[in-house]
């Protein structure tokens, strides 16, 4: 296997080519922009690629609605305030029970915010994002490998559950370059009887998110529903990093938990036993695997670039088990190892555990 | 170990190539690397810059709050970085066109007239790998052979006299710090 330097951004690209990528749509905004610049040149080179730079974020979610009641594996991209206006096409993606993935390089917020990496998408992201009784299957990479991997897993994902998956990083992790080996992806396993490609002989068949009677509405609200309970039984996956001897546990994810593992190895050179809890999935939220944890470790401080937002799922997760503390970063901005592992001195005290705890 | 430098100047310089190729080449030398842009809204004629962090651990942050390194090759680069340098660190500085003295003492400083001396191998354009051939002199982060493979791999399909070219600049830049010394 190959190891080669790669931008975050390119690497997106390029796994999801491999895996079978045949569409993208998408419309510019930083920090993502070598994801369509890539697209746009690699899909020229394979066969049935189709790449179009649509005329806003709103038409490019609709166009990969087509291509994938299509039969197509296709993908779009942006950054937060173009994920925001995709929303109304990301439920409808949820409704019409249809696959596609959803990249999301997260800036500084709210409103049209700034180009910094940033966390502060984890609600929209998390909770649907747009109108009506769904969830997206949220994917949170920590590394350039984990951008490969987790890129190839959720074209496998979105098939199998027939439902969008949205991989939610931030500018950091597409501007950086790391080595990565892309890994071998599986073949397609997508049931023709999906697909529309004209009736032909059979049978006409509609794909559609509109269901007026509100009975029929409910049973299909509770179908999805079943769906995401399978997921959340099956599909939750997390890292622990040094936790087997720890006293106190951080949670964070993507560029976080870069950060925090920055952080625990000075802490652990002074002597304090930290470990990480690092989600990879961010929906469904590994609860029961943090829950486990606090029947052990009594400490835990989340670490969030935003103004905290994950801390209300470890808090539900934990429900009451062990003192729980959090420091945010917002806006753009990126801390220090150094800096989070003296927050973490500050916070945290042998005798007491956790001070200003929730 | 862990080694954080950052490269800056003007856009058009080659400051991402230096850094490109430097992370290319650490990586072929079996370290941990990251690199990392300075990226978005930039203005021609500004300041380009990139991180690039080398280790045989894993790197928790690709960002330098306190780079050890720093390679500046036109004078605001060197007013932004200078203060960030780690003490005992190393500063590179393209003396064809940065006149000002560096403020720090505590840290070692190289001039290299890489502009000129680029000129004079009849190519400008190649003053980033004159730098880099003394960073590499200095800091002996990737061995020469390694570094100038990762050289022509990141210059992709360029000719073969423009390889032949940055060879020469990265020898002269080799060798500059040894007759200095």
């Amino acid at each position: 296997m190959n190891k080669v330097l790669m931008q975050g951004n390119k690497i997106i690209g390029e796994a999801a080519i491999r895996a079978g990528c045949r569409f993208y749509a998408g419309y510019p905004i930083t920090p993502q922009n070598e994801i369509p610049e890539y697209m746009a040149e690699r899909l020229r080179e394979v066969e049935g690629g189709v790449f179009i730079q649509s005329e806003s974020e709103v038409a490019a979610i609709h166009m990969v609605i087509g291509a994938s009641a299509a039969g197509a594996r296709s993908m779009t991209s942006s950054s937060s305030p173009g994920i925001s206006l995709k929303q109304e096409g990301i439920s409808s993606l949820a409704a019409c029970e249809l696959p596609a993935v959803i990249v999301n390089m997260m800036r500084g917020g709210p409103g049209l915010g700034n180009i910094s990496p940033s966390q502060g998408d984890y609600f929209q992201a998390t909770r649907g994002g747009g109108h009506g009784d769904y969830r997206v299957i949220v994917l949170g990479p920590d590394s350039a490998q984990e951008l490969a991997d987790l890129t190839m897993d959720a074209f496998d994902l979105a098939d199998r559950y027939r439902t969008p998956v949205m991989i939610l990083a931030d500018g950091m992790m597409g501007q950086m370059m790391e080595p990565v080996i892309f890994k071998t992806p599986k073949p397609r396993a997508y049931p023709e009887s999906f697909i529309m490609k004209g009736a032909g002989a059979g049978k006409s068949k509609i794909i559609r998110g509109l269901i007026l009677d509100p009975l029929d509405m409910e049973e299909h609200n509770w179908t999805l529903d079943r769906k995401y309970q399978v997921i959340a039984r099956k599909e939750t996956r997390h890292e622990l990093y040094k936790a087997d001897d720890a006293e106190l546990i951080l949670v964070a994810y993507g560029t976080g938990a870069r950060i925090a593992k920055g952080a625990i190895k000075r802490l652990r050179e002074s002597g304090l036993r930290v470990g990480l809890f690092r989600p990879i999935t961010l929906w469904p939220f590994p609860t029961n695997e943090l829950r486990d944890l606090a029947k052990k470790i009594e400490n835990f401080l989340v670490f969030e670039m935003s103004t905290g937002q994950m801390v209300e799922d470890v808090r539900l997760a934990i429900q009451g088990r062990a003192r729980i503390g959090f420091h945010g970063r917002p806006g753009g901005v990126v801390p220090t190892p150094v800096e989070l592992a003296n927050v973490v001195m500050r916070k945290y005290d042998r005798k007491e555990g956790i001070i200003d705890h929730y | 170990m862990m080694v954080k430098t950052i490269f800056s100047g003007f856009g058009g310089q080659g400051v991402l190539m230096m850094g490109y190729s430097l992370a290319h080449g650490a990586m072929s030398a079996g370290y941990n690397v990251t690199f990392l842009p300075a990226y978005g809204a930039e203005v021609r004629g500004g300041t380009a810059n990139c991180t690039v962090a080398v280790s045989d651990d894993e790197i928790a942050s690709p960002i330098a709050s306190e780079p050890d390194y720093i390679v500046v090759l036109n004078t605001p680069s060197l007013y932004t970085f200078q203060n960030r340098m780690a003490p005992g660190g190393a500063l590179f500085l393209n003396s064809s066109i940065i006149a000002v003295e560096p403020s720090r003492h505590d840290v070692r400083i190289f001039k290299i007239p890489s502009s000129e001396m680029a000129e004079k191998l009849g190519n400008p354009r190649t003053a980033n790998t004159v730098m880099m051939g003394a960073f590499l002199k200095i800091t002996g982060l990737v061995p020469p052979d390694i570094y100038l493979r990762s050289m022509e791999t990141v210059m992709g399909s360029k000719k073969k006299s423009v390889i032949e070219i940055n060879r020469k600049a990265f020898a002269a830049g080799h060798e500059f710090l040894k007759i200095a010394e």
